[in-house]
């Protein structure tokens, strides 16, 4: 190794430290604020208190937003995983023209401008005559979580031995059965992490529900925006340290079962 | 024979039965996502009375405070990638070089904030950079400044914050490139007499440019569209393209201009989208 070389593997392991503290420091500050005893996000805290959780949990407009949420993201998670796992299959093994354009259109609401998107399906929605805001931001998360999971099964799928359903079949399986106790165990770590990292983009969604909502059917992200402009106290904090250990636990149960560098394939 | 290689086996003869397994994605993304955009689009066209206009483009070109913000959208969103690139290139080499501990630490680093939202992160920076946050207490106590810096509602507070969520999705293309990648042809290229300097420019970096290009596809797409970042940390006072959207449909009800501006903003981020696709097929055809 040259003496250049030991430099840029110094510099690039300093520059990687900062950048973990860097990433790590916004979810430090929430957790801390949280547990803060004043009303305002002093740091360091001057006292600490459980008080913003009790307000959180005494906030029944936050608790039924989360609900909406976790009913939204449960609901358009499970449809998109049966809807972006076949789509995925017609991806990979199907030999009809326009695949291609499948595969972009699929995954393109991924990259296109989440306001752009939340606008067209208002207007369109409004002329349909579909008032009902439940259904609407229904229809979209679908929208939303779709291209995460066809990103993730495209790319399992390419890598997918499909003889082996071959060799269960000679081996006296039905093709049915075969399905289940080949292909499905071979992609269970691209359902979990794609059925993950799209439950939490539903979760966390405001450019596209923000155009679907009303006065009763608010996802808690706006609602969180909407406390935020109305009243900044620190139970946003403990309502978003709340979210923190949602995502801890998950990518804890991530890593237990597909692995973290598996994960982020 | 199995129904998945029956396919291949008569090409264009009858319906190919994969076309089937896409038709639920097709219905629902034709019904939910290009036709409202077709229609959005049509929209942008017309004018009040419904007949074929390209006044509010017109109207959107000629005003300056229009145009301000398309180019601080844009200003912004090239930041932001430069920022991340710069901090996300070393960073990878650094992850794909880590062993056993050290890289789930970066790891963690890397999908936890990913898996944590954009509201709770930009919400942690707007606390960061008030006037009497962690930033100014500092360099306050270390006497580096003696009056508080107005960081909040400024434009270098929301490219750090905007650098800050948007970094991991630098990191893991490159990343996914390095771990392809030979090392050994840079040791080759150094025992040929290659330099540093040399190896860097004409070996790693043409065989991580993929992974470049597609972090910064990424990352400029979503950059030049956030909303709930600079909603956060810059407030009404700086106007963007898609705080620009927000409001005409929100507050103004100024549909038309709102599908204008829409239309300008989702034009920007298909350029990106094909640029950076047509670039990545080039590479790959040249290392084929």
């Amino acid at each position: 190794m040259t003496l250049t070389d030991r430099i840029a593997t110094v510099a690039s392991w300093i520059v990687a430290l900062a950048v973990c503290i860097y990433l790590l420091t916004p979810l430090i500050i929430t957790v801390i604020v949280s547990f803060t005893s004043s009303s305002v996000y002093t740091l360091p805290p001057p006292g600490w208190s459980l008080r913003w959780y009790e307000t959180m949990a005494r906030k029944h407009d936050l608790i039924s937003a989360l609900w909406l949420s976790v009913n939204l993201a449960s609901i358009s998670t499970i449809i998109a995983l049966v809807v972006g796992t076949l789509a995925s299959l017609a991806i990979v093994r199907g030999r009809f023209p326009g695949r291609e354009i499948l595969a972009t259109v699929t995954v393109s609401p991924l990259m296109m401008p989440g306001l752009v998107i939340g606008v067209a399906l208002l207007q369109f929605f409004r002329d349909l005559g579909l008032r009902d805001a439940y259904w609407s931001l229904l229809l979209a998360h679908i929208v939303i979580t779709l291209p995460y999971i066809v990103r993730t099964l495209v790319a399992a799928l390419e890598k997918f031995d499909f003889s082996l359903i071959d060799a269960a079949q000679t081996l006296g399986l039905p093709y049915s059965r075969a399905i289940i106790k080949v292909m499905v165990p071979g992609l269970a770590p691209a359902f979990l992490t794609s059925g993950m990292f799209a439950f939490l983009a539903s979760m966390d969604n405001y450019p596209i529900s923000i155009f679907l909502t009303d006065a009763w059917n608010k996802t808690l992200p706006i609602k969180m925006l909407q406390y935020l402009e109305e009243a900044p106290d620190p139970t946003i904090a403990a309502v978003s340290s709340g979210l923190i250990v949602l995502a801890l636990t998950a990518l804890v149960i991530g890593s237990r079962t597909v692995g973290l560098n598996r994960m982020i394939q | 024979m199995s129904q998945f290689n029956g396919a291949a086996a008569a090409p264009g003869r009858r319906t190919d039965p994969f076309l089937l397994l896409a038709v639920p994605a097709l219905c629902l993304l034709g019904m939910l996502f290009v036709l409202p955009i077709v229609f959005l689009l049509v929209k942008s066209f017309r004018d009040t009375t419904g007949n074929l206009s390209i006044a509010t483009y017109v109207a959107f070109f000629s005003d300056p405070f229009m145009l301000t913000a398309l180019r601080r959208t844009i200003v912004v969103a090239i930041e932001t990638t430069l920022l991340t690139l710069l901090l996300g290139y070393p960073t990878a080499f650094a992850l794909a070089r880590a062993r056993g501990f050290t890289q789930t630490i970066i790891l963690i680093a890397m999908i936890l904030p990913l898996s944590v939202g954009v509201i709770v992160k930009a919400f942690a920076w707007s606390i960061v950079f008030r006037t009497d946050g962690v930033i100014n207490k500092t360099l306050l106590g270390l006497g580096i400044i003696d009056q508080p810096l107005r960081l909040l509602f400024t434009e270098t507070a929301l490219v750090i914050g905007a650098t800050n969520i948007f970094l991991p999705f630098m990191v893991l293309p490159i990343y996914a490139v390095i771990r392809q990648t030979d090392p050994n042809l840079r040791s080759a290229a150094a025992t040929l007499g290659a330099g540093p300097l040399f190896c860097f420019f004409r070996v790693t970096l043409p065989l991580t440019l993929p992974g470049i290009v597609a972090g910064a596809a990424f990352v400029f797409s979503m950059a030049v569209a956030m909303y709930v970042i600079p909603n956060l940390i810059i407030g009404e006072r700086t106007q963007t393209l898609s705080m620009l959207i927000a409001r005409s449909f929100l507050y103004l009800r100024n549909e038309q201009m709102g599908s204008t501006i829409s239309t300008i903003l989702l034009a920007i981020a298909a350029f990106i989208v094909i640029v950076s696709s047509v670039i990545l097929k080039r590479l790959s055809g040249r290392q084929a």
